[in-house]
């Protein structure tokens, strides 16, 4: 079986990873029949399925359809305001997307509804690399962010920091009672009172950017979090 | 830094309201006292072409300097001295609200704060640099690169210029025949009082020192003072669009002074 690394190596651009008996997943290209890395990545080999798959250790966000995002206004326009969402492409939130029932929005002065520094959390309804993504804050959950702090860690740690079914915010949750609210691209809110329960999300926020393509994660930060004193529920 | 509103990166609402009421509590984001300055850290003789260098890093924020020497003509007012060039650039590799091109506004700032500093404390010896009064003169050249810029990129780039010119060597020279002849021993550039720069933020009624990239943000104003040894203010610069009461400037410089010694104890010797 023609495959040139072990499951969870750390591989650079160029490596080859496997012949094209499996197949491609991720930050991979092929060239003459062989599957190369094409960023720095973990390799994940599913040898029953024949997939191997290199997860990038970094990465730039690249908005998608239905991607949460966590966003700042940068400019206010006539009808629209201008989003900064960490990523090459800065968003478009149409005001018909924030107004609640169709309104001359050109009439109104868009500032006084969002302006500049504003946090929006905001669902990503259109992109297609073609023209600037579009946004939307008109479902539950979204909206205007009036406290809380910003955190804002490597995109690609994203999956980690949520975890399998959103198992590792919501121990983060349970264990220090703090609300979490997670974009896709790479930013993070924490909404607590309590100044050192804030603190304590923060330094685990980026504890899990840090070790997050090392095995073991959930257990570490469950120590990292008794080792605070802090109890965690097991089937959290 | 100038009174032109920066074009750039725009502090978020939740950040610029939590570091305002932390201040009011006499708290600061990072943790640091009002008047305490990030960690100091400083490299001298990194770059080994130039006669004098220093990296200077306070927090993350990250300043080069260099100095380079040569003999050349005196301007006609001061022929009797050597003359001292203070060059800085905000160069793209600091931030990404640095442009490449021509110097703006605020990359003039901050070398002329620097120069003006230096130059009023005496921090090089430009009468001992003559060699030939009115046709050559030792030139001085202090060359300023931010490399990381995390906020209160004048005081570290005032470290970094200081620093510089503290471990900076020339060739000794003798005059022979109407003209300057360099000798293949070294000698220390001759030094006097050196500034420490210290900035003083201004973010309503709190006066804070060493602005973090944030605070700089949302600072109303600001005063960078030059301070000598013996408690003298060798420059002082004003920035930023909100303005001081006199009242409030003698406050800065007070707790200018104050801090410039703990500053100062971080100096090469």
């Amino acid at each position: 079986m023609p495959v040139y690394v072990r499951d969870r190596d750390i591989v650079v651009p160029g490596e080859p990873l496997a012949s094209q008996l499996f197949k491609g997943e991720g930050a991979v290209y092929v060239e003459k029949r062989k599957i190369y890395a094409k960023a720095l990545s973990v390799v994940e080999i599913d040898s029953e399925s024949k997939v191997i798959r290199a997860i990038p250790l970094k990465k730039k966000y690249l908005p998608a359809k239905g991607d949460k995002v966590i966003g700042k206004i940068v400019d206010v326009g006539v009808t629209h305001w201008t989003v900064d969402i960490n990523s090459p492409y800065p968003a478009i939130l149409q005001a018909t997307e924030v107004l609640p029932r169709p309104t001359d929005a050109a009439r109104m002065d868009l500032s006084k509804i969002l302006k500049p520094g504003d946090i929006v959390v905001a669902k990503v309804i259109v992109f297609d690399l073609t023209r600037d993504p579009l946004l939307t804050i008109k479902e539950r959950g979204l909206g205007k962010i009036t406290k809380g702090t910003l955190v804002q860690i490597d995109p690609a740690k994203i999956p980690r920091l949520i975890g399998k079914k959103g198992s590792m915010a919501n121990m983060i949750r349970k264990a220090l009672g703090v609300d979490l609210i997670v974009g896709k691209n790479g930013r993070v809110i924490i909404i607590s009172d309590d100044r050192e329960k804030e603190a304590l999300a923060i330094l685990i926020i980026r504890k899990i950017e840090r070790e997050a393509h090392v095995s073991g994660l959930t257990d570490r930060i469950k120590k990292f979090l008794e080792s605070y004193g802090i109890e965690v529920e097991n089937n959290a | 830094m100038s009174s032109t509103k920066p074009f750039g990166d725009i502090l978020s609402t939740i950040k610029r309201e939590s570091i305002v009421t932390l201040l009011r509590k006499g708290e600061r984001i990072d943790g640091r006292g009002l008047h305490e300055y990030r960690k100091i850290e400083i490299e001298t003789n990194v770059i080994s072409k130039a006669e004098g260098s220093a990296l200077v890093k306070i927090g993350d924020t990250k300043v080069i300097a260099g100095v380079k020497t040569e003999i050349g003509k005196p301007f006609p007012d001061t022929p009797d001295m050597g003359v001292q060039i203070v060059n800085a650039e905000l160069i793209p590799i600091a931030s990404p609200f640095f442009e490449p091109g021509p110097p703006g506004e605020d990359d003039i700032e901050l070398s002329r704060v620097i120069d003006r500093g230096l130059r009023s404390s005496e921090a090089i010896k430009l009468n001992e640099l003559a060699p030939i009064p009115g046709e050559k003169v030792w030139i001085i050249y202090i060359d300023i690169y931010p490399l990381d810029h995390y906020g209160n990129l004048v005081d570290a780039s005032g470290l970094a210029a200081v620093s510089a010119l503290l471990t900076t060597k020339i060739k000794n020279w003798k005059v022979e025949d109407g003209d300057v002849v360099l000798l293949d021993e070294e000698k220390p550039l001759p030094i006097g009082e050196v500034p420490v720069f210290v900035t003083v933020g201004k973010i309503g009624d709190t006066l804070i020192v060493d602005p973090s990239y944030e605070e700089e943000l949302i600072l109303d104003a600001k005063i960078t003072l030059a301070v000598t040894s013996d408690d003298k203010i060798s420059g002082i610069q004003k920035s930023g669009l909100g303005g001081f009461t006199p009242e409030v400037v003698k406050n800065a410089v007070s707790l200018a002074i104050n801090v410039a010694d703990q500053v100062r104890k971080k100096l090469p010797t």
